[in-house]
C-alpha cells in the first residue's frame, strides 16, 4: 500500500517535472525542474530495491552534473525573445524526434508484451546473487565478468579528462603565480639583503 | 519501534507510520534544541578566545541568547526584494534547512538506535550533503543581486571541489570497515588498534585521512577559514544578504545543523561513534549515546577553535588546496589502504 502510493507519487512527479523542464520559460527553472525529476527517479529506483543506483543518481547527477548545469545556465545572459525565435524553425526537427521516440516506446511495449527478454540469465552465469546487497552484487559482476569493459571505460574517461585539460589550458606570460612551497621555504637570512648604497646610486636586488 | 506500536494492537502500516514519525521527531526536535545551544557555545568559545565575554545577558550566563535571537527574527517582517525571483527566493532557505535534517536519518546514536538502517548509509550522507549546495545557489541566484550571486558561484565550485576528496577519504573508511552501513562501520572500529583502541582514527594509515576529512568538512560546511561564501569583507553577507526574518533564520539553523552533522560524522567514521575510546569493560557502563554526544561536542569545539584562530583563505588558495593537495593525497591513501588490505586481509 505504502509502496504503491509512493510509486504513484514519484512517477507523477517525474512526469510532471519532466514536462515542466521543457515548458518553463526561464532556463534556470528548467534546470531546477530537471533536478526534481532526477530526484524522483532516484525514489523510483529505491522502490525497486536498487538503492545503490539511486544513491549514485543523486550523487552524480543531482550533486555534480546538475550543479554544473546550473552554474553555466545562471551565468547566461538570457534573452527571452531570441530563445523563442527559433521555435518555428526547429519545430519540424523536434516533431520528428518526438515521433521517433514515440515509435521506440510503442515498439518496446509491443516487444515486452510479446515476451520478456531475459538478458544475462541465458547461460546461467549472471543470475542475481541471492541475499547480497546491491553494492556487492554489482561489484561482483563488474570486477569479474565486465572487468575489461569497466577498465576500458575508466581509460576513456581519463583520456577525455586529460583532453579537456590540454585543450583549455594555456600558458599566459606576465603573471606571477603563487609558489606556496617556495614561500614556506623562505628564511629571513636569504629573503633580506642588507646594503649600504651610496647616495644617488640605486641598488639592484 | 514499529514492533512496540504493533503490540498496542495497531495494524502494521499504521504502526510503521507512527513509529517513523515518532523517530523523526525524536531526532529533529533535540537537534533543533542543540543547534540553538551550539550557536551559544560557538559565540562563547569565540568570545573567550578573543578575550571577550560573549553573550551573558539573556538568562543565566546568557544561555537563552539563541532563543531570544530566534524570537526576534520570528517577529520580524519577511522582506522579498521586488527584483527577486519570488518562488525560488523563498524555496532556497527551506531547501537548506530540510536537507540538513534529512542527513541525520542514518546517523547511529547508539547500538541499534538509528532511524533508517540502510545498506548505503554513507552514500546517502554523501548524496544528501551534495544537495545542500542547492539552497545556497537558489538563494544567491533568486536574490537578483550581485554579491549573493558571487557567493552562490563560489559555493557551488567549493562544494564540488571538496566533495571529490571527501569521496576518496570515505572510501578508505569503507574499505576498512567493509560496509557502507554506518552502524556496521562503528562496530568495525571495536578494538581496531591493538585490540584495545576503538576508532579508525588511531590507525596510522587512516589518521591522515581523518585530518583531511576534518579540513574538507570545514570547507564543505563553509565554516571559517573557508567561509568565502559569506566573506563579509568582500560579499557583504554572501547569499543571505537579501534575507530577513525566518528565511534568514532557516539558513542559520541549516548551517549549524550541517556543522553538527559534520562533527557527528567525524565521531562516527573515525573515532568510534557510540563506542567508548577504549575497548575496556567498565567504560561500556556509560551509555553509548553519551560517548557519541561527547565526541560530537568535542569536534564542535575544534570547529569553533578553528573559526576563532585561523584567518580566511583566499579563493585561489582554497581551490589549490582542494584539487592539488587533498585530491592527490586522498587518492594515494586509497591506493595504500587497499594495497595494505589486499596483502593482509585478503591474502594477496
Amino acid at each position: 500500500m505504502i509502496q504503491l502510493l509512493a510509486f504513484y507519487l514519484f512517477a507523477a512527479l517525474v512526469v510532471a517535472s519532466g514536462l515542466l523542464v521543457i515548458l518553463a520559460r526561464n532556463p534556470v527553472h528548467s534546470v531546477l525542474w530537471l533536478i526534481l525529476a532526477f530526484f524522483n527517479a532516484a525514489g523510483l529506483m529505491i522502490l525497486i530495491g536498487a538503492e545503490f543506483i539511486a544513491m549514485l543518481l543523486v550523487i552524480v547527477y543531482v550533486g555534480a552534473v546538475a550543479v554544473l548545469f546550473l552554474f553555466v545556465v545562471m551565468m547566461l545572459d538570457i534573452d527571452f525573445a531570441t530563445l523563442r525565435a527559433g521555435l518555428v524553425k526547429n519545430f519540424p526537427l523536434g516533431l520528428s524526434i518526438a515521433l521517433i521516440l514515440l515509435a521506440e516506446l510503442v515498439l518496446g511495449l509491443g516487444a515486452n508484451s510479446a515476451g520478456v527478454l531475459h538478458l544475462g540469465v541465458a547461460d546461467g552465469n549472471a543470475a542475481p546473487l541471492a541475499g547480497a546487497p546491491n553494492i556487492e552484487a554489482i561489484g561482483a559482476v563488474l570486477y569479474s565478468r565486465y572487468l575489461f569493459l569497466f577498465e576500458a571505460a575508466g581509460v576513456v574517461l581519463l583520456v577525455a579528462m586529460i583532453g579537456a585539460i590540454v585543450l583549455t589550458h594555456r600558458e599566459r606570460g606576465g603573471i606571477k603565480p603563487q609558489n606556496i612551497s617556495k614561500q614556506v621555504a623562505r628564511r629571513p637570512e636569504e629573503a633580506t639583503v642588507n646594503t649600504q648604497p651610496e647616495v644617488g646610486k640605486g641598488v639592484s636586488l | 519501534m514499529t514492533a512496540f506500536f504493533q503490540s498496542l494492537g495497531l495494524p502494521f502500516e499504521a504502526a510503521w507510520l507512527i513509529a517513523t514519525i515518532a523517530g523523526i521527531l525524536l531526532i529533529a526536535l533535540p537537534l533543533m534544541l542543540s543547534v540553538a545551544m551550539v550557536i551559544y557555545v560557538d559565540r562563547k568559545i569565540w568570545a573567550a578566545m578573543a578575550l571577550r565575554r560573549g553573550p551573558n545577558v539573556v538568562g543565566p550566563l546568557g544561555l537563552l541568547q539563541s532563543f531570544a535571537d530566534g524570537l526576534k527574527v520570528f517577529l520580524q517582517e519577511t522582506i522579498v526584494p521586488t527584483a527577486a525571483n519570488k518562488g525560488i527566493f523563498l524555496i532556497g532557505p527551506i531547501v537548506t534547512f530540510t536537507v540538513t535534517l534529512l542527513a541525520w536519518a542514518v546517523v547511529p546514536f547508539n547500538s541499534g538506535a538509528i532511524l533508517a538502517d540502510i545498506n548505503v548509509g554513507l552514500l546517502y550522507v554523501l548524496a544528501i550533503s551534495s544537495l545542500g549546495v542547492y539552497g545556497t545557489i537558489m538563494a544567491g541566484w533568486a536574490s537578483n543581486s550581485k554579491y549573493p550571486f558571487f557567493s552562490a558561484m563560489r559555493a557551488s565550485a567549493q562544494m564540488i571541489s571538496y566533495e571529490v576528496s571527501i569521496g576518496f577519504i570515505l572510501l578508505c573508511v569503507v574499505l576498512w570497515a567493509d560496509s557502507f552501513n554506518l552502524g556496521t562501520i562503528v562496530e568495525a572500529q571495536k578494538g581496531h588498534v591493538f585490540g584495545i583502541l576503538n576508532g579508525f582514527g588511531f590507525n596510522p594509515l587512516l589518521f591522515p585521512m581523518w585530518v583531511l576529512f576534518l579540513i574538507s568538512g570545514l570547507a564543505e560546511t563553509q565554516r571559517a577559514p573557508f567561509d568565502l561564501t559569506e566573506a563579509e569583507s568582500e560579499l557583504v553577507a554572501g547569499y543571505q544578504t537579501e534575507y530577513s526574518s525566518m528565511s534568514f533564520a532557516l539558513f542559520w539553523l541549516g548551517e549549524y545543523g550541517n556543522v553538527l552533522l559534520m562533527c557527528a560524522l567525524n565521531a562516527t567514521l573515525f573515532w568510534g561513534g557510540y563506542l567508548p575510546p577504549l575497548d575496556w569493560a567498565p567504560l561500556y557502563v556509560v551509555p553509548g549515546i553519551i560517548w557519541f554526544l561527547l565526541k560530537t561536542a568535542f569536534f564542535f569545539f575544534v570547529f569553533s577553535w578553528v573559526k576563532a584562530t585561523v584567518p580566511r583563505y583566499r579563493y585561489d588558495q582554497l581551490m589549490r588546496l582542494g584539487w592539488k593537495v587533498f585530491l592527490p593525497m586522498s587518492l594515494l591513501f586509497v591506493f595504500m589502504v587497499s594495497g595494505y588490505l589486499m596483502l593482509t586481509r585478503y591474502g594477496a
